[in-house]
């Protein structure tokens, strides 16, 4: 953990990785079976406050630095991705609210979240994914209000959220110039969530649809113009897109230490397998692989302290890390032979964690797209 | 309620190892930690604030860095922390550490209540929470696995052999506490950013304008350490390992009725 | 303070329903050595009411005298009037040692009257012997979670106090035809002085178990118990022997075994003649806890267990398929 700078930094990680630790590690095979939401151990992150780490302190939050924060995730994710993105997954809608919102949405939310609550970010279409412009939900201005209609997927939280920030068009006319970004509380008459996904990885993560059914909201919960939805999403998801490479790296740190642990014990050829060549290669390269992606979260990270754009950045980092656990899961499984891929042992759950980083929060291939276009600038 | 509690910055022994080569104790690495009961008994006073209101002060005897563990304890709900240090005080036995104790305790106020931890996981003595109870001449109430406190009344559960004797004493009382009594918070980000910037008093010896010279130290210490040894290894016996395992269990009782153990 | 005035060696017998625990009659054995050494009286001190009985165990197991003190104030065990009891006796008689048993009760006695009498108190000892060229005992006990031990000398005050762990030392032979002088003593204290009342009581063990502390047979099982469930086994097999149940720190902080239960440095230490550590790893604060039993059989499915370096009889196996054979195979002994 080579981005450690100060006392303050080490004591604020040490104590979320003790917590994590002795309380969520203990649970965290039984719940990745059930595919069960630990609603109990994350009401202990709210004690701790972890889900108020980005919330500004003037709004009363812990206002952390996005370095710390990004430490702090990456300790979570390495006990349990699902139960970090959990926490995570607020700070995305939260980062709609700060983009765009004004000063009372921004209290609007944080005064819902605080409390202990999770956010939501409602985007994705069963036919609008990659192609977020192309998506059918609408909102309709009725006099002071909007009366929004939208069915969205694959939302994380979708179960447990009590706001969302949702993402419908205001004129179709304009295609991707029309959509608007809103706050809606799930106490809006209207709301409807579909089943819990019974998903390959981040088990622990309450994965629904929601939909929105003649949901009327007051129109100052519009975020910023409207038609200016799509720009906010962007703006969201370019900072979203490092921060969930931080939970990338936790998990490819957790397969390192597990590989690392097993290449000792295991014996073969008369010697831990450790001291066999073949799997020094493996760990090595896993290890070189895994300090580049914690390198350029950080780097990211030191970016957004500084208010800077990471359009590009982010897309890097999140396509790097997001490929890079892939690899890294993949070889833990290797290394551990037979036993890698029985559920006995803890690698084969942080291969099928790690595979959804390549697809959320922007494919890989529309990430190498923005990467692209800001290189053909 | 106004309450006190008395706690100790020590090194976590459960990580402590043994050296098999020099046979001695292996400190290096050991992280210092607050007491674990020490934890039980702030949990404890904490939680007494927050049903009655008032304030909960922590003390601790020791070095500098015992500070790291009174930030700690206020990140955990205390509200104000204290260091008695002093070099004067350096080589104290119970005896002379609980009487330095109920002076810092008088110096600092009237309270009505103060609550230590069972013992510390170091000394392992269990003797400081009692001993400062008969210096300041005020009852106590050890090995309490539960407490409630209406009005000036306590009421604990004593641990016994058997079970727990429902003990009842009006305040002020001295209580140390074991760790059935809760399970003792973490702390949140905020408060343990807002430990980071409090600023912890020190008392020394001068502060302390009381206190008896010849009652501390060294010289107030009538017990004294001759030697330390690291506990003599009982030597292991015979190794029973059959392939099954009610093999084991026939080799097992072969060998127990040979030595009429069974 | 006078060393020379100081004489002879007390224990504390602590008794309960005017019966004597078994920690004070085993520090008669042990003191008798100790007070021999420097020619001097072992002498019990019982403080209750109604304790007959107490007094003719403490005489029968060994005390060259016994003093006496009773009242109904005194019933139930109280810091504020043993205390009282035991620093009056003190000023009179000058004890030069005084044994106490590292009860509970013992342990809250001990500090309050050395504190009182500003002298030294050595808690939790282990071993106890004589210093060769003062006379002075020689307390040995354990700290750091039982890491270390640390002999501590008390030769500056007078009288050197000490409480000694349960099952440490065994008790002598009982001798009932033994005749001994009862020094009674008339020490009252008065209400105001006893600042603590005992209300109730909540019984957490069944009074047909056996008891810890009294045990000579222990069965105790670790984290590798899996659940509380299976701890019906170790019931099933401690019943056969007549013995009790115990628990690791783990499968107490498991929730698996209730805290009374726990045999440890931070629980109670036994000293039985067989214990059974079952799925117990055998770290240093266990092993604190159970290193004076007479004979320790480990069951253990790891081979690098510590528990094995002190165990007398260690199997290498799982429990589960081990003790249900064992049971079986004992059970067929006492039939047969």
């Amino acid at each position: 953990m080579g981005n450690i700078v100060t006392t303050e930094q080490k004591e604020l990680v040490e104590m979320v990785r003790n917590f994590a630790l002795k309380e969520v590690k203990p649970h965290v095979k039984e719940l990745d079976e059930k595919g069960e939401f630990p609603m109990e151990l994350l009401k202990q992150a709210f004690d701790m406050g972890l889900h108020c780490l980005e919330i500004p302190e003037e709004y009363g939050g812990s206002g952390l630095d996005y370095q710390t924060t990004a430490i702090i995730f990456e300790e979570l994710a390495k006990v349990d991705a699902g139960y970090a993105i959990s926490l995570v997954t607020t700070f995305v809608a939260l980062r709609s609210v700060i983009a765009a919102g004004n000063e009372a949405q921004k209290k609007l939310f944080a005064d819902i979240i605080i409390p202990g609550a999770f956010g939501g970010f409602c985007l994705t279409e069963p036919n609008s994914g990659s192609d977020a412009g192309s998506m059918r939900g609408t909102a309709v201005k009725d006099g002071d209000e909007y009366v929004i209609n939208a069915s969205k997927c694959f939302v994380t939280n979708g179960g447990v959220a009590d706001v969302f920030v949702v993402f419908a068009s205001t004129d179709k006319s304009k295609g991707v110039k029309g959509i608007s970004a809103f706050i809606v509380e799930r106490s809006r008459a209207g709301i409807t969530v579909g089943k819990h996904e019974d998903k390959m990885g981040l088990r622990l993560s309450n994965t629904t649809d929601v939909t929105f059914t003649d949901v009327r909201v007051p129109a100052d919960h519009l975020l910023g113009k409207e038609g200016t939805g799509f720009i906010t999403a962007m703006n969201t998801l370019n900072v979203s897109r490092a921060f969930v490479g931080a939970l990338a790296v936790g998990i490819c740190q957790a397969a390192i230490d597990e590989a690392v642990k097993y290449a000792k014990e295991r014996v073969q050829f008369k010697k831990p397998i450790g001291q066999l060549q073949a799997v020094q290669m493996i760990l090595a390269d896993m290890e070189i692989q895994t300090e580049a992606a914690r390198q350029l979260v950080h780097h990211a990270m030191i970016l957004m302290d500084d208010n800077k754009p990471v359009v590009k950045e982010g897309s890097i980092t999140k396509t790097f890390c997001g490929d890079t656990v892939v690899k890294v899961t993949t070889d833990a499984v290797q290394i551990f032979g037979g036993y890698g891929v029985s559920k006995e042992y803890p690698v084969e759950k942080l291969m099928r964690d790690s595979k959804v980083f390549q697809i959320f929060e922007g494919t890989n291939q529309i990430q190498r797209l923005v990467i692209a276009k800001e290189m053909l600038k | 309620m106004d309450i006190l509690v008395c706690v100790k910055q020590v090194p976590d022994t459960s990580e402590i190892r043994i050296d098999p080569v020099t046979n001695t104790l292996i400190r290096s690495g050991v992280p210092s930690i607050v007491n674990p009961f020490d934890a039980n008994a702030l949990e404890a006073a904490v939680q007494l604030k927050e049903a009655h209101g008032g304030s909960v002060t922590v003390i601790s005897m020791g070095p500098e860095q015992a500070k790291n563990a009174l930030k700690e304890c206020l990140s955990l709900g205390a509200d104000r922390a204290v260091l008695i240090s002093d070099r004067l005080f350096g080589g104290s036995d119970t005896l002379a550490t609980s009487y330095i104790l109920a002076n810092a305790i008088k110096r600092l106020g009237k309270f009505d209540l103060i609550l230590c931890g069972k013992q510390a996981i170091d000394g392992d003595t269990g003797q400081v929470g009692p001993e400062i109870a008969e210096h300041l001449g005020i009852a106590q109430l050890t090995f309490v696995a539960k407490l409630d406190v209406k009005g000036d009344v306590i009421t604990v559960q004593r641990e016994h052999d058997e079970g727990y004797e429902i003990v009842e004493a009006k305040l002020p009382v001295v209580v140390t506490v074991v760790k059935s009594i809760n399970k003792p918070r973490y702390p949140s980000i905020k408060s343990k950013l807002a430990a980071n910037k409090a600023v912890i008093d020190v008392l020394k010896a001068s502060d302390l304008p009381e206190i008896n010279t010849e009652k501390i130290g060294l010289k107030g210490s009538p017990t004294k350490v001759k030697k330390t040894f690291t506990p003599p290894r009982k030597e292991s016996g015979i190794r029973i390992c059959e392939d099954t395992g009610s093999g084991c269990a026939l080799k097992l009782f072969e060998k127990l009725v040979a030595a009429k153990l069974v | 303070m006078n060393i020379a005035d100081y004489k002879n060696v007390w224990v504390f017998i602590e008794n309960a329903n005017g019966e004597a625990k078994n920690v004070g009659l085993e520090l008669l054995n042990q003191g008798r050595i100790l007070a021999e050494a420097n020619n001097e009286k072992i002498i019990g001190v019982v403080i209750g009411n109604d304790v007959n009985a107490a007094v003719k165990s403490t005489i029968a197991y060994g005390a060259d005298e016994v003093i006496l003190v009773e009242g109904e104030e005194y019933k139930d065990y109280n810091t504020d009037g043993y205390a009282n009891v035991m620093v009056t006796l003190v000023e009179k008689f000058k004890p030069s040692v005084i044994l106490i048993g590292a009860s509970n009760n013992g342990r809250d006695l001990g500090p309050r009257i050395s504190a009182r009498l500003a002298t030294g108190l050595t808690a939790d000892c282990t071993g106890l012997g004589i210093n060769e060229e003062t006379g002075d005992i020689t307390w040995t006990r354990p700290a750091f979670g039982g890491n270390l031990m640390a002999t501590i000398l008390c030769s500056t005050t007078r009288p050197q106090i000490g409480t000694v762990r349960p099952g440490v030392f065994k008790k002598a032979q009982p001798d009932t035809t033994r005749r001994a002088p009862i020094i009674k003593e008339e020490i009252r204290t008065s209400a105001e002085i006893i600042r603590t009342r005992v209300v109730g009581f909540i019984k957490a063990m069944d009074e047909a178990a056996v008891k810890l502390e009294e045990a000579e047979i222990i069965v105790s099982g670790g984290r590798g118990m899996g659940k509380p469930e299976n701890f019906a086994l170790l019931n099933e097999f401690a019943d056969l022997l007549g013995g009790a149940v115990g628990a690791s720190r783990a499968a107490v902080d498991a929730g698996w075994m209730p805290p009374l239960q726990q045999v440890g440095q931070t629980g109670k230490t036994v000293g039985p003649k067989i214990y059974f550590a079952c799925g117990i790893s055998g770290a240093i604060q266990h092993l604190a806890g159970m290193s004076s039993s007479d004979v320790i059989v480990a069951i253990n499915k790891d081979p690098e267990a510590p528990i094995f370096d002190v165990a007398d009889y260690g199997v290498v196996g799982d429990l589960f398929e081990v003790i249900p054979v064992l049971i079986e195979e004992i059970r067929k002994n006492k039939a047969s």
